[in-house]
């Protein structure tokens, strides 16, 4: 297991959005039953991450990307498989065990707007992580560590008692970016970091993480449905699509050669700036619910190379050499090249 | 031959308490008949505003404070709003960004279709539906019988947006404005909703001006754009010029930051600082904070937008002036 910061076997996590006991009750056949209703956002997913790398996690909404780095994370609790953080397991554990890996992980979400308790200043935002993880730290210590964290991500140290609406998007994003950055982790998780932003500022924010990356030592599990920000920040990437992974490979290799069909509709339908008009595959229908999975593979309904064993059989994510996994029946079966 | 729309000096304002702001300065451009523009920028350039302001349609305390918008000889600024009733949603359609606020949740699809037609028209609901079933198929929903007598929720959200783009075409409006009308969809269902809106834009002849933050997407679809900053146009001109060889520096530097593959890992070319609150643009060009080749003439005088010697584009740029006028300069000697 060396040369992996994570490692993810098998996690599922399922929710139950039945309700109360009345809403769980339906008629069939002349009689009541008690139905539950179950999402099922994330199935057997299984990745690694190795030190000082980005991957990415890209799908569309309801793929599940989110699910599964919050349940990575340790904010929702997993409902099967395992999570190692170098080589301990840390899902399962107390709010008390997980403590010392909290330190470490750290996430910056999506809508600065939403993520930054409006009513403490920026200072106190700041603070608050350092001085619960350690406490022995002096006042002036953590002031200190403060400023100098804000200087690196480019806000002004003197606007410390400012409140986030005092801020612009950009400049909060910057500063929740600091808020991770406070407790010195070795992994952050980002999601959809800059889609609430303007290009011109989506630009300054990647700059940003991608500098702390290096001086760091950071490793970064990025979340996002733009495939061009992908492309440009990540080493390797991972496609998802109703709560399963689809496709795993480095970054250069997926957007040469896409494999999985999904991978390929996907990329296709990225708008090209210098290629107008490019052609792009059209997939039938749409994505049914996490809530009634297909069986078999999740995307054989809309598939152009479905076949029966597609209908029945779930693919598994097999290694395809170069580090390129990929989880589809055509291929392994050499019908799709 | 007349322009279907005319947009000349338009001028909105907002009135507050601390003074008038104004969110669209002087901003002038046409559109011919079946052709398609791209208006492009960041929030707060005042993009949407200019989609509003051509169907009449901001609210106090906004206003439309100068200018004109001549749609088919008639200044739709100076238009009762019985006459503009005539226009808006009948010879103008507008489409949103959001499906689920446009379409009215305790209304069947059928109802809103038939409700639109017979709002401009003298048609039985007989007829109205056989006009709105046959808008559906055009916009590739499938068995659109059993769809009209459906509500919004029972839709997905790529869906819900054709149905958005049907009802916007059921009077055969000259003129569809798209004010970013896939930014809250996903990637493949943008591409399906994209080529839709190109495919019946050209078989029906109608004028589109797309709003929207994302060059890509513009540039599939248009065949102009105009660029906006801080409520007015820096650059506007054919897709492929502004795209292949883009002259504002506001310009240059929105193409610069969009990653494009070619150098993963490396730094990305920023744009520094924000686009300016309506509240404090700062004088002279507005851009003039954010811009690397700015002069002193940058920070005193606001630049027009005109041609430049030897580009087909239109830019608002002292310092493409002064180049050119060093060319100019070459060029006598």
């Amino acid at each position: 297991m060396k040369n992996r910061l994570i490692d993810i076997k098998n996690l599922v996590k399922h929710f139950d959005i039945s309700g109360g006991l009345l809403e769980q009750m339906a008629l069939r056949n002349g009689r009541i039953v008690r139905e539950r209703t179950v999402v099922k956002a994330v199935n057997d997913v299984s990745l690694f991450i190795h030190p000082g790398e980005t991957l990415s996690v890209v799908g569309e909404s309801g793929c599940g990307k989110s699910t599964l780095a919050r349940a990575l994370l340790g904010l929702y609790p997993p409902d099967g498989g395992e999570i190692y953080y170098r080589d301990d397991r840390i899902d399962g554990l107390t709010q008390q065990q997980m403590l010392p890996y909290r330190a470490k992980m750290q996430m910056i979400f999506q809508d600065p707007y939403a993520s930054l308790n409006p009513r403490m200043t920026v200072q106190q935002t700041l603070e608050e992580p350092i001085v619960f993880h350690n406490p022995s730290l002096s006042g002036s210590e953590v002031k200190e560590r403060v400023a100098g964290i804000m200087k690196q991500v480019g806000v002004d140290p003197k606007w410390v008692d400012r409140y986030p609406h005092e801020f612009s998007g950009g400049q909060r994003q910057r500063i929740s970016i600091a808020r991770a950055l406070m407790v010195d982790p070795e992994f952050v998780v980002a999601d959809e970091p800059v889609s609430a932003l303007d290009v011109s500022v989506q630009a300054q924010i990647l700059n940003l993480l991608m500098d702390a990356q290096e001086q760091r030592g950071l490793t970064y599990m990025f979340i996002t449905h733009d495939l061009s920000v992908v492309r440009h920040i990540s080493s390797r990437v991972m496609v998802m699509y109703l709560g399963r992974v689809c496709e795993l490979a480095p970054t250069a290799n997926l957007f040469e050669s896409p494999r999985h069909p999904y991978t390929r509709a996907l990329l296709s339908a990225i708008p090209d700036l210098y290629d107008h008009r490019h052609k792009y595959i059209k997939l039938k229908g749409e994505v049914p619910t996490p809530i009634d999975l297909p069986p078999g593979c999740v995307f054989h309904g809309r598939c152009p190379h479905t076949n029966e064993r597609c209908s029945r059989e779930i693919p598994a994510l097999n290694h395809q050499g170069q580090g390129v996994y990929v989880a589809c029946h055509a291929i392994e079966e050499g019908r799709l090249k | 031959m007349n322009h279907l729309l005319e947009v000349k000096d338009l001028e909105v304002k907002f009135g507050l308490r601390m003074g008038d702001l104004t969110a669209i300065n002087g901003v002038s451009f046409t559109l011919d008949r079946g052709e398609r523009l791209g208006l492009v920028g960041e929030s707060g350039a005042g993009k949407s505003v200019t989609g509003f302001a051509i169907i009449n349609l901001i609210s106090k305390p906004g206003y439309i404070s100068g200018g004109s918008v001549i749609f088919d000889n008639r200044d739709l600024t100076r238009l009762t709003d019985e006459g503009m009733r005539h226009i808006r949603g009948n010879l103008i359609s507008m489409i949103f960004q959001d499906p689920m606020m446009t379409l009215n949740p305790v209304l069947t699809i059928g109802t809103q279709m038939v409700e639109t037609l017979q709002a401009h028209m003298d048609i039985s609901r007989k007829n109205a539906e056989g006009i709105a079933l046959k808008k559906l198929r055009k916009v590739h929903i499938p068995s659109p019988e059993k769809r009209l007598k459906q509500y919004p929720h029972e839709f997905s959200g790529g869906m819900r947006q054709r149905i958005v783009i049907a009802i916007a075409l059921l009077t055969d409006p000259a003129l569809v404005i798209a004010d970013e009308p896939t930014t809250a969809l996903d990637v493949t269902i943008q591409a399906e909703i994209m080529d839709l809106l190109l495919e019946l834009c050209e078989s029906e002849g109608t004028g589109l001006i797309l709003i929207t933050h994302d060059l890509a997407v513009v540039s599939q679809v248009t065949q102009k754009i105009a660029v906006m900053y801080a409520g007015k146009i820096v650059e506007a001109g054919q897709t492929e010029d502004i795209i292949d060889n883009p002259l504002h520096p506001y310009t240059q530097g929105l193409i610069k930051a969009l990653p494009d593959g070619s150098n993963p890992g490396t730094r990305l070319n920023q744009i520094p600082g924000v686009m300016p609150s309506l509240i404090d643009i700062p004088p002279g060009c507005a851009f003039h904070p954010r811009c690397m080749i700015r002069g002193d003439i940058c920070r005193r005088e606001s630049p027009a937008l005109r041609e430049i010697y030897g580009y087909r584009s239109m830019v608002a740029c002292h310092m493409l002036d002064a180049a050119e006028k060093q060319a100019g300069a070459n060029v006598a000697k």
